[in-house]
């Protein structure tokens, strides 16, 4: 079968593992310069940055999450552990934590549903693909803290639309007051804003299926549906795997644009994610330490959700 | 072939249901407050258009005290394109580094900076700002700029075009002569010109969009993005009897409509480079 040439960067990105597990070569290129010098010279820049914004403070997350750092600047306090036990004994971070994992589940759900219903669709009626694609990509473009202010005029509770509409029904939608409506309007402005990125790449794989399979598929199975499922699918999974991690960190770390614009620094009863949190302690309540061990624990689970996530799927995922 | 109502009909919904919002923020910002306060928001055009955009974009203190609204663009501007001419600067030499040369570390290089990719800024937001602030980079372009560059996206899609440039290419290239950086310069860069210009649109309105960090970075508000721009307007906001709507949407207005417009005039690079990095 033709290689599917769309979305590939995860391929990329597995590529990775398997050769940090020994299983490839790396990135060798049949002839290379051999020279002791100048290739520091080219890789340098990028090492600096990385070793000063990076690894420098990723370092010092990790020290200050053992320390309690005095109020009025006099040093810091060794308390071992107790910036984590604290931290995970708390009632109100594993409220965050239940609502972080349900509204990362539910976004990635819905956008990549509605992208991928979205692709589908556009990708049959061709003559007009590239209109919606046009259209969505505009989308793509909008900064999430700009999408949700448009988000929260429509749900503003003098002016907007959404209240009005609530209001029919005799429902009071209270975004800012109420939790669970605040939850909802972060979901569905958090999915609106991801859809057009799952509609380019779905896309983009729909379209570099390769006639030959299309036409043979469109003999094999009759039903749209069946297709759909046996064929379709299948040829999308490494798309499909590809943006699940992304929809993830998405909800996770990209929609904070979106939750600092409803929440407003101002915690009061509304729902937010594991990240705003540790936004919110370190620095509105001035809470480093806490603030810190916050950090280092979502770097940790950060880093073996991604890792977990390429060894696990890797394998069970078609590379066509 | 069979009449495709259904599929037009999910097409169209989606399409109402992603561009309404947007529309409705255009239009409504060329309306007076009043009018939006009054008969909330329109999908018609208002007459209060002009003077809603000369007073966010040249009036001082209309929002935020000290900056004007082209200030904030200019900032963007800088933070946009300061961050992807960067970005293909550090990553591409990084790139050049690690395909086209054997050296010791080369290994230990790659994953120091790959790495970068599994650790989002969301994560370590405290530390960076007091890295930042014992820098003293705090308030100033460097600052605002430089540290975004620290992570390996650009790196590594430019890893993966020089991978796929010919072998032969290089061999040809030292047949004639060529040193490294002679090769880099005269061959590599010009070859690798769509890819450029690809990273260059994504990188751009990344950098544009960019929230987070410069709520980090500034307090200074002659150094405020348009996206710093917005929290201080919502801050503004509490308490006031008509709050500005239609300055807000203006200001979301002249937020989007640089990406967008970017984004949608190099549609064909912005979506190749976005989904076929790997070659």
């Amino acid at each position: 079968m033709n290689r599917q040439t769309a979305p590939t960067s995860p391929r990329g990105i597995a590529r990775l593992f398997r050769w940090g597990r020994g299983a490839e070569a790396p990135a060798a290129k049949r002839v290379q310069f051999d020279r002791p010098v100048t290739p520091w010279l080219f890789v340098l820049p990028q090492i600096a940055v990385v070793v000063i914004f990076f690894y420098w403070p990723s370092a010092q997350a990790v020290q200050s999450s053992f320390y309690i750092e005095d109020p009025f600047g006099f040093g810091a306090t060794f308390v071992g552990f107790d910036n984590y036990r604290d931290t995970l004994k708390a009632t109100e971070y594993r409220t965050i934590a239940g609502f972080t994992a349900f509204f990362a589940g539910i976004v990635t759900a819905l956008s990549l549903s509605l992208g991928l219903l979205l692709a589908v669709k556009a990708d049959k009626v061709i003559r007009s693909a590239s209109a919606y694609k046009t259209l969505l990509i505009s989308v793509y473009a909008i900064a999430p803290p700009v999408a949700a202010l448009i988000g929260m005029m429509l749900f503003d509770l003098h002016i907007g639309p959404f209240t009005h509409f609530a209001a029919l029904f005799g429902y009071d939608l209270r975004v800012g007051i109420d939790y669970w409506d605040t939850a909802f309007a972060m979901i569905l402005i958090a999915v609106w804003k991801q859809i057009p990125y799952n509609f380019i790449f779905f896309l983009s794989g729909l379209q570099s299926v390769p006639v030959s399979v299309r036409e043979a598929a469109l003999i094999d199975a009759r039903s749209g549906w069946r297709r759909f499922w046996d064929v379709t699918l299948p040829l999308l999974a490494p798309t499909t795997f590809f943006l699940l991690i992304i929809n993830v960190t998405y909800a996770l770390f990209d929609t904070f644009g979106i939750i600092d614009v409803i929440v407003k620094d101002k915690p009061a009863n509304n729902p937010m994610t594991l990240v705003y949190k540790v936004y919110l302690d370190g620095f509105k309540g001035n809470d480093i330490g806490g603030s810190s061990a916050q950090s280092v624990i979502l770097m940790v689970l950060v880093a073996v959700l991604t890792v977990a996530q390429f060894r696990y799927l890797e394998r069970r995922v078609h590379y066509g | 072939m069979k009449i495709k109502l259904f599929d037009h009909l999910i097409l169209t919904a989606g399409a109402v249901f992603l561009m309404t919002p947007v529309a409705l923020a255009v239009m409504s910002s060329t309306h007076s407050a009043a009018d939006i306060h009054m008969n909330a928001l329109s999908i018609l055009p208002g007459g209060h258009g002009v003077e809603t955009y000369t007073k966010v974009l040249t009036q001082k203190g209309g929002f935020t005290g000290e900056v004007t609204g082209a200030r904030m663009v200019l900032n963007s501007l800088a933070l946009g394109v300061g961050f992807a001419l960067g970005k293909i600067t550090l990553s591409m030499m990084a790139a050049y580094a690690l395909v086209y040369f054997r050296f010791r570390f080369a290994t230990f290089l790659f994953w120091m900076i790959f790495t970068t990719l599994l650790l989002p800024l969301e994560v370590r937001i405290m530390p960076s700002y007091q890295v930042m602030s014992q820098l003293h980079l705090l308030n100033t372009y460097t600052g605002l700029i430089v540290p975004l560059l620290a992570s390996a996206t650009g790196t590594f899609y430019f890893r993966q075009f020089f991978k796929s440039v010919p072998d032969e290419l290089l061999e040809a290239a030292r047949i004639d002569g060529a040193g490294p950086v002679k090769f880099f310069i005269d061959i590599l860069v010009p070859l690798s010109r769509t890819m450029m210009a690809a990273i260059f649109i994504i990188m751009f309105v990344y950098g544009w969009n960019q929230y987070l960090w410069p709520i980090l970075m500034t307090t200074d508000e002659r150094f405020f993005t348009l996206m710093r721009g917005i929290k201080s307007i919502l801050q503004v906001w509490v308490g006031s009897q008509i709050p500005d709507y239609n300055e807000a949407f203006a200001l979301a207005v002249l937020a989007m409509v640089p990406p967008v417009l970017v984004v949608v005039v190099f549609q064909r690079m912005f979506i190749k480079g976005l989904t076929e990095s790997d070659k």
